[in-house]
C-alpha cells in the first residue's frame, strides 16, 4: 500500500509544554484516517505540522514520498485543507473567494469549476453573496469547496463538523465518502465527535497528550464482543419487561427512559432481530451505539473528559 | 509572485476600510481650498504682516503652488496614520480574520507571501499620495492659478519663480513617497507580531510619535541619535524648496540649497524600509500560525 503521509519521532514544544511528543505514523493512499484525541491531546497541533502552519521541534514528515521541509511547493499543491473553523474574507463573495483560493493553489480555473466546486457543498445558489451573510454551516461548506477546488490528492480537514447542525453533518460524512470510495482521495479526518470518525474512518490513530496510544484500521480496534445495541420500541416498558424474561436479560445495559440499551457481540445481532419479531415487539428503531467512544474511553486514561465525548 | 501581488490589491482594494483614507484625504483637501478661496486674502495677509512694511509683492500670491505647499505641511504628518490603517493591518489582519492559516496552507513560500503583501501595501501607499497630489496640487493649481511660489523661512524668505517650482512638487512627492513607505514597512514588522488590527496601528502611530518628539528635541544628550532616526528625517522634502543663491543673493534657478541633505535623508529612509521590510520577513518565516 503506498503510504501519502509518513511522520515519524514528531515533536512540537511551547516553552515547557510538549504539545505532540514523540508521534509517529502513516497514512496510506485511499484511507480515510480518523484523527482522535480530547480536547488539548495534540490533534491540531500536529495537523498544523503536516500543514506548514507551525514548525516542528523535531522529527521528520514525508508527504507523498516527499520530504516537507524540502518540497514544500510541491506537496501542498497537492493538499487541500480546512484548519478548525472555516474562515475566508467575509467581504469577498462564496465566487470570489473559491476563485481567489484556486488561483493561490497555482491553477487556472474557469467559471464553471468554480461552480461545480459550489453546487457540490450546496452553495450555488449563493455564489455572489458575500459571506458575511453566512452561516457557520454554509462557511464550513465553502472551506470545503475551496480545499477542494484544486483537486488535490490528500485532504485534511480539521473539525470538520463544527457547527453544523445533523443535516450538515451527514453532508460532510457523505462527501468524505464520497471523496474516498468516488475519487480516490486520502482523507485525513479529525473530530470530535466520534460516531462521525467512526462511521467515515477506515484507520484510525488515538493520541493523549501528545503522545499516540493506539493506530491501526478502524475495524480491527474496536472489541466486537462489547457492542452497544439501542432499541426503540413503540412501548419500551413493555419491550424491556418482555426482554428481562428472555435470553437477552444478561444483555441489558442501566436503562434510559427513551430507549432500551442491550451489550452484546456484533454477531449476535441478527439473532436478536429474529427474537424481537419472535417476543412481538413493536421496534421503532434498532442501531449500533458509541462503539468507538467506548473504546476510546477505554483506553485514554482521563476520565475527567468523559462527559465532554459522551454528550 | 506577479499572481500573488495581484491577489493583495484585489484583497486591499475590495475592503471598503480601504477607501476611508482617500475619502478623508478628499475631505481635508476640499474644506482647505473651500477655506482659502472664500477667505484667502486673510491669511495671505496674516501670513505677510511682518514683511508688508518692508517688502512690496505684486502677483498673485495666494496661488495654487503655495496652497499645495500649505497643505503638504498639513497633510503629510496625517498620512502616516491613514497608512497604518492599512500596513499595519497586513499581517494581522489575516490573523484576526483566520485567513492567514487557509493562505499559508497554500504553495506559496512565506518570503514570497511577505513580499507581495508589502508591495500590494506600498502600491496602495503610493496611489493615496498620487491622490493627494492630485487634489493638492493640480486640482489647486486648477482653481487658484499659478504664479511665483513665496515661502518663509524661520529666518529667510523664498521666492520661487514660476517655471521653478512644478519639478520641485514632482521631487518633493517622491520624497514624501519614500518616508510614507517607510511608515508603512514600520507597520507591517508589527503587524507579523499581533493577531488583532487595533494593536499594530496604535503602535505604529506611537512610534512615530515618539520618534517625532525625540527628533524635534532640543537636548543634547538626543542629539546623537537623531541622524539615525527615520522621523529626523521625514519632513525633509521641504528641502526642494530651498533655492541656492550667488553672491549677490540672487536665486540660482533649478537649484537646490543642501540636495546632499535630501539624498542623505533618502538613504536613511530606505535603509529603514530595507531593515522593517527584512526583519518582517525573518520573523514571520520562523512564526508559527496559531490563530
Amino acid at each position: 500500500m503506498q503510504s501519502v503521509i509518513q511522520v515519524s519521532g514528531l515533536t512540537k514544544q511551547f516553552n515547557n509544554f510538549t504539545a505532540v511528543n514523540d508521534l509517529s505514523f502513516s497514512v496510506n493512499k485511499g484511507d480515510v484516517y480518523g484523527f482522535l484525541g480530547q480536547n488539548g491531546a495534540g490533534k491540531s497541533t500536529t495537523i498544523r505540522m503536516l500543514l506548514t502552519l507551525i514548525e516542528p521541534t523535531a522529527g521528520n514528515i514525508e508527504l507523498f514520498g516527499m520530504n516537507l521541509k524540502t518540497h514544500r511547493k510541491e506537496i501542498l499543491q497537492q493538499v487541500g485543507a480546512v484548519v478548525e473553523k472555516p474562515d475566508v474574507y467575509k467581504y469577498l463573495s462564496a465566487y470570489q473567494n473559491v476563485a481567489l483560493f484556486a488561483k493561490l493553489s497555482g491553477i487556472t480555473v474557469n467559471k464553471t469549476v468554480i461552480m461545480n466546486q459550489l453546487e457540490m457543498v450546496g452553495l450555488a445558489q449563493r455564489a455572489n453573496d458575500t459571506v458575511k451573510t453566512f452561516s457557520q454551516g454554509m462557511k464550513q461548506r465553502l472551506g470545503i469547496a475551496i480545499a477542494l477546488v484544486h483537486n488535490p490528492q490528500l485532504i485534511v480537514l480539521d473539525e470538520p463538523t463544527n457547527g453544523l447542525d445533523p443535516q450538515g453533518i451527514a453532508d460532510i460524512r457523505n462527501l468524505i465518502l464520497r471523496l474516498s470510495r468516488e475519487m480516490g482521495k486520502t482523507v485525513v479526518v479529525s473530530s470530535h465527535l466520534l460516531s462521525e470518525i467512526e462511521q467515515v474512518a477506515t484507520r484510525l490513530l488515538i493520541i493523549d497528550k501528545g503522545k499516540k496510544l493506539i493506530e491501526g484500521a478502524a475495524n480491527e480496534l474496536f472489541d466486537p464482543s462489547q457492542t452497544i445495541v439501542e432499541l426503540t420500541a413503540v412501548d419500551n416498558n413493555d419491550a424491556l419487561l418482555r426482554l428481562q424474561n428472555s435470553q437477552w436479560a444478561s444483555n441489558l445495559q442501566p436503562q434510559r427512559q427513551q430507549s432500551i440499551l442491550l451489550k452484546l457481540h456484533k454477531h449476535q445481532i441478527p439473532q436478536l432481530h429474529k427474537d424481537l419479531v419472535a417476543l412481538d415487539i413493536a421496534v421503532l428503531s434498532l442501531q449500533p451505539r458509541h462503539s468507538l467512544e467506548d473504546y476510546f474511553l477505554q483506553i485514554t486514561s482521563g476520565n475527567q473528559h468523559v462527559q465532554a465525548y459522551t454528550n | 509572485m506577479y499572481k500573488l501581488i495581484q491577489i493583495e490589491l484585489y484583497k486591499i482594494f475590495r475592503r471598503p476600510r480601504t477607501y476611508i483614507a482617500f475619502a478623508a484625504v478628499f475631505s481635508l483637501i476640499t474644506i482647505i481650498q473651500f477655506g482659502l478661496k472664500m477667505d484667502g486674502k486673510t491669511y495671505a495677509d496674516f501670513m505677510m504682516k511682518d514683511l508688508s512694511s518692508s517688502i512690496t509683492i505684486e502677483g498673485n500670491i495666494l496661488n495654487g503652488y503655495l496652497v499645495c505647499y500649505i497643505m503638504l505641511q498639513l497633510l503629510l504628518v496625517h498620512v502616516p496614520l491613514l497608512i497604518a490603517l492599512i500596513a499595519a493591518d497586513m499581517i494581522s489582519g489575516e490573523a484576526n480574520m483566520g485567513t492567514l492559516r487557509i493562505m499559508l496552507t497554500k504553495p506559496i513560500s512565506r518570503t514570497q507571501f511577505m513580499l507581495a503583501k508589502f508591495i500590494a501595501s506600498s502600491v496602495y501607499t503610493l496611489l493615496l499620495l498620487v491622490w493627494l497630489a492630485i487634489l493638492a496640487l493640480f486640482v489647486s493649481m486648477y482653481i487658484f492659478g499659478t504664479d511665483d511660489l513665496f515661502l518663509m523661512k524661520s529666518s529667510y524668505v523664498v521666492l520661487l519663480k514660476n517655471g521653478d517650482i512644478f519639478w520641485r512638487y514632482v521631487g518633493a512627492f517622491c520624497f514624501a513617497a519614500v518616508a510614507m513607505l517607510t511608515v508603512a514597512a514600520l507597520g507591517f514588522l508589527l503587524s507579523v507580531f499581533a493577531e488583532n488590527s487595533i494593536g499594530p496601528i496604535v503602535a505604529t502611530m506611537s512610534v512615530i510619535i515618539f520618534f517625532t518628539i525625540l527628533s524635534t528635541l532640543n537636548i543634547p544628550i538626543f542629539n546623537a541619535i537623531k541622524p539615525y532616526l527615520f522621523t529626523t528625517h521625514m519632513n525633509d522634502w521641504k528641502e526642494f524648496f530651498d533655492i541656492q543663491v550667488t553672491e549677490n543673493n540672487e536665486a540660482i534657478i533649478g537649484s537646490i540649497q543642501k540636495p546632499e541633505k535630501i539624498i542623505n535623508s533618502i538613504l536613511v529612509l530606505l535603509l529603514h524600509i530595507v531593515g522593517f521590510v527584512t526583519a518582517a520577513i525573518l520573523v514571520f518565516k520562523k512564526k508559527d500560525i496559531l490563530s
